[in-house]
């Protein structure tokens, strides 16, 4: 089933949390008041929004390091996630995990992982454990696993395949491909039986989802950037996982707006492909899609107010939430 | 009690546990139909069936990394590396994931992954089937290192293994499994980070753990005859050390010597001893040895590998030269 028509003025603010929150780290990362790297999402938010909010509260999810997005849409409180940026106690993870490893058991959010495509076979293993407790089909629950396309010339995306389509385990494969891994053209490095030119968005990407198809997985390409589709593609394959028909594999093609990560000189591309790809972004594709359905501009710039409110609200709980002690480094490391 | 083979305690370990919590599942290559190649799995698949024994493909990365997931989401999964030399392939599951997820994650998961596997040469198994890896292990924070000497400690310290929640890397040898001891019947353990003085001396201490306690055990023997008495201690759990117990020893005797199956260069001797110095400078009248594999890769031909390995005969030459 699609996206209900009243539940996108609520994406639209999902995702404009998202954005706000990837503002907010730059700003404050500028001002060396975060440590370590930050990877940001922005321009991807219509994939994390599309793929969390198909997903019921209890079914797992794995992401990577440019993973807020998926995070925040799942469940994560930016208040809990702000924190954690600030390496505050009142983190998600006491301080202790950082920008790249986001993690919230209690909206089955397994964690975002700092090595690409090593978060994917631990979404395949969540699943198999649903099948495993559900005597041989699934208990109801599933599992996501998001990753970049930069991940599908890892050896662990090939393992985890085969093994998922062996045991027909109930997983979803999103594969964000946001033409760029890291800083190098995904063309330039990813075999494919199709490069697809992507019009106003770049000269060319590979084709990765046949990659899946090789192992039998049920899989597609779909237009990331629009919210709605991509809730639509994970509904179905959410649905197909819970009837025991096994993976589906969804190649979400987006574009990251910003770079690799801070500081990244972006000399891959060009400023007229970035500007080019900004009037295909999420959250412009959805603000015209919501206008067209009679909403104003001033509603929408009520629904972003409301985003920026959620965000600064964020920030000053973390900004106010007190360091973790020296000796917290000393726990957590066995149950 | 009953005397059985070192690998017949470990599948009675896993028997006993499977029965009793249905969490547990076995993951690796050959296990199922085949029992596995030294038969620890044997007849697990029949009783438990296709579900909870899988036979999975050769993909140690995949299968390690999905028992870390099923374990994040409740399970107790036991996944087998045929020889710790796949380890490797696997080895950002087990040093990046499993080992660190829980901390990451500020304690929110737990990982009850136990990673079951044999290392050790002996019987020309070559470079790529001879090595041992504990040391390497036990440099990373969030493993537990286990490598149990007799089919006692097998099956007491695998039950522990699969009960402590946390990751464990469960370390066997190829040629302990056909050794036979005797092993208590019903529901036992043996506490992990606790080592065992299985000789008691008071001429020198020798510490060991895997098929390395059997040879010191055997030097001992020999040792005895020329009126030197050794203590030997099997560490049994090689992380967390259990230095209590060496301190212990090394006080009374005065003089140690450290055996171990890896290579001696950066290996567990040089930690012990390390330790012993630093915590108890004053105990040693003589100072400390180590005994390791020499620093080339295991060769195949017998008299080759028999030179690169730790021979009894090597134990006894140290030791009388301390004493």
């Amino acid at each position: 089933m699609a996206l209900a028509l009243e539940r996108l003025p609520e994406a639209y603010r999902q995702m404009q949390i998202i954005r706000k929150f990837e503002e907010a780290i730059r700003n404050l990362y500028s001002q060396g008041r975060i440590r370590g790297s930050f990877h940001p999402c922005v321009g991807q938010e219509g994939v994390a929004v599309g793929a969390s909010w198909a997903l019921r509260a209890d079914d797992f999810l794995s992401c990577t390091y440019r993973g807020h997005g998926h995070a925040l849409a799942k469940g994560l409180s930016p208040r809990a996630a702000m924190a954690e940026m600030l390496g505050k106690a009142t983190g998600c993870s006491k301080g202790k995990g950082g920008s790249m490893h986001f993690t919230d058991a209690s909206v089955g959010l397994l964690g975002a992982n700092a090595i690409v495509g090593a978060g994917i076979p631990h979404a395949a293993g969540a699943a198999l454990a649903m099948q495993l407790q559900g005597g041989g089909g699934t208990n109801g629950r599933i599992a996501l696993a998001a990753f970049g396309e930069g991940a599908v010339n890892q050896g662990v995306f090939h393992e985890t395949l085969n093994l998922i389509a062996i045991w027909k385990l109930p997983v979803i494969l999103v594969c964000e491909n946001n033409l760029y891994s890291e800083m190098t053209p995904s063309h330039e490095t990813t075999a494919a039986a199709a490069q697809i030119a992507a019009g106003p968005i770049a000269a060319a990407s590979p084709q990765t989802y046949q990659r899946a198809a090789a192992y039998g997985i049920a899989a597609r390409q779909v237009d990331g950037n629009d919210v709605e589709t991509m809730y639509l593609a994970v509904e179905e394959a959410a649905g197909r996982a819970r009837a025991g028909e096994g993976a589906t594999y969804i190649e979400a093609m987006t574009y990251r707006l910003w770079g690799h990560m801070m500081g990244d000189p972006e000399v891959y591309r060009t400023k007229e492909e970035v500007s080019q790809a900004r009037e295909n972004e999420p959250i412009v594709r959805l603000g015209r899609r919501l206008q067209g359905l009679g909403w104003t501009e001033a509603g929408l710039a009520r629904l972003e107010a409301e985003a920026e409110a959620v965000i600064a609200d964020a920030v000053q709980f973390a900004e106010n939430s007190p360091l973790p002690k020296p000796e917290d480094a000393f726990t957590d490391v066995f149950a | 009690m009953p005397v059985i083979t070192y690998a017949q305690a470990l599948n009675d370990a896993l028997r006993e546990e499977m029965r009793a919590d249905r969490r547990i599942f076995l993951m690796g290559e050959d296990i199922g139909l085949h029992g596995g190649i030294f038969r620890v799995t044997k007849d697990l698949m029949s009783e438990f069936g296709h579900e909870r024994v899988r036979d999975t493909p050769i993909s140690e990365a995949g299968f390690v990394g999905l028992g870390v997931g099923a374990a994040m989401a409740g399970m107790r999964p036991v996944v087998e590396l045929l020889f710790m030399d796949f380890a490797l392939v696997a080895a950002d599951q087990i040093v990046n994931q499993a080992a660190k997820l829980r901390y990451m994650a500020g304690g929110q998961v737990s990982i009850p992954l136990v990673i079951r596997t044999q290392q050790g040469g002996g019987r020309g198994n070559g470079a790529q089937h001879s090595q041992s890896f504990e040391s390497w292990l036990a440099q990373v924070p969030g493993l537990i290192v286990v490598a149990p000497a007799t089919p006692a400690d097998a099956k007491g310290l695998l039950k522990s293994a699969l009960r402590c929640g946390n990751p464990v890397v469960f370390i066997e040898h190829k040629l302990l499994y056909n050794t036979k001891g005797e092993v208590p019947q019903g529901d036992y353990t043996i506490s992990i980070g606790k080592a065992e003085v299985k000789r008691a001396g008071r001429d020198l201490t020798i510490v060991a753990y895997s098929r390395m306690t059997l040879l010191a055990l055997e030097a001992a023997e020999k040792l005895a005859q020329e009126g030197i008495e050794a203590e030997v201690i099997d560490l049994r759990t090689v992380e967390p050390l259990d230095m209590t117990t060496i301190l212990d020893s090394v006080r009374g005797t005065a003089r140690l010597l450290v055996v171990h199956e890896s290579h001696s260069n950066c290996g567990l001797g040089a930690e012990i001893i390390a330790r012993v110095y630093e915590e108890a400078p004053e105990a040693l009248a003589t100072p400390a040895r180590r005994l390791g594999a020499k620093h080339v890769p295991i060769p195949v031909a017998e008299g080759l590998e028999n030179a690169v390995l730790p021979q009894v005969t090597d134990i006894i030459a140290l030791a009388k030269g301390m004493v």
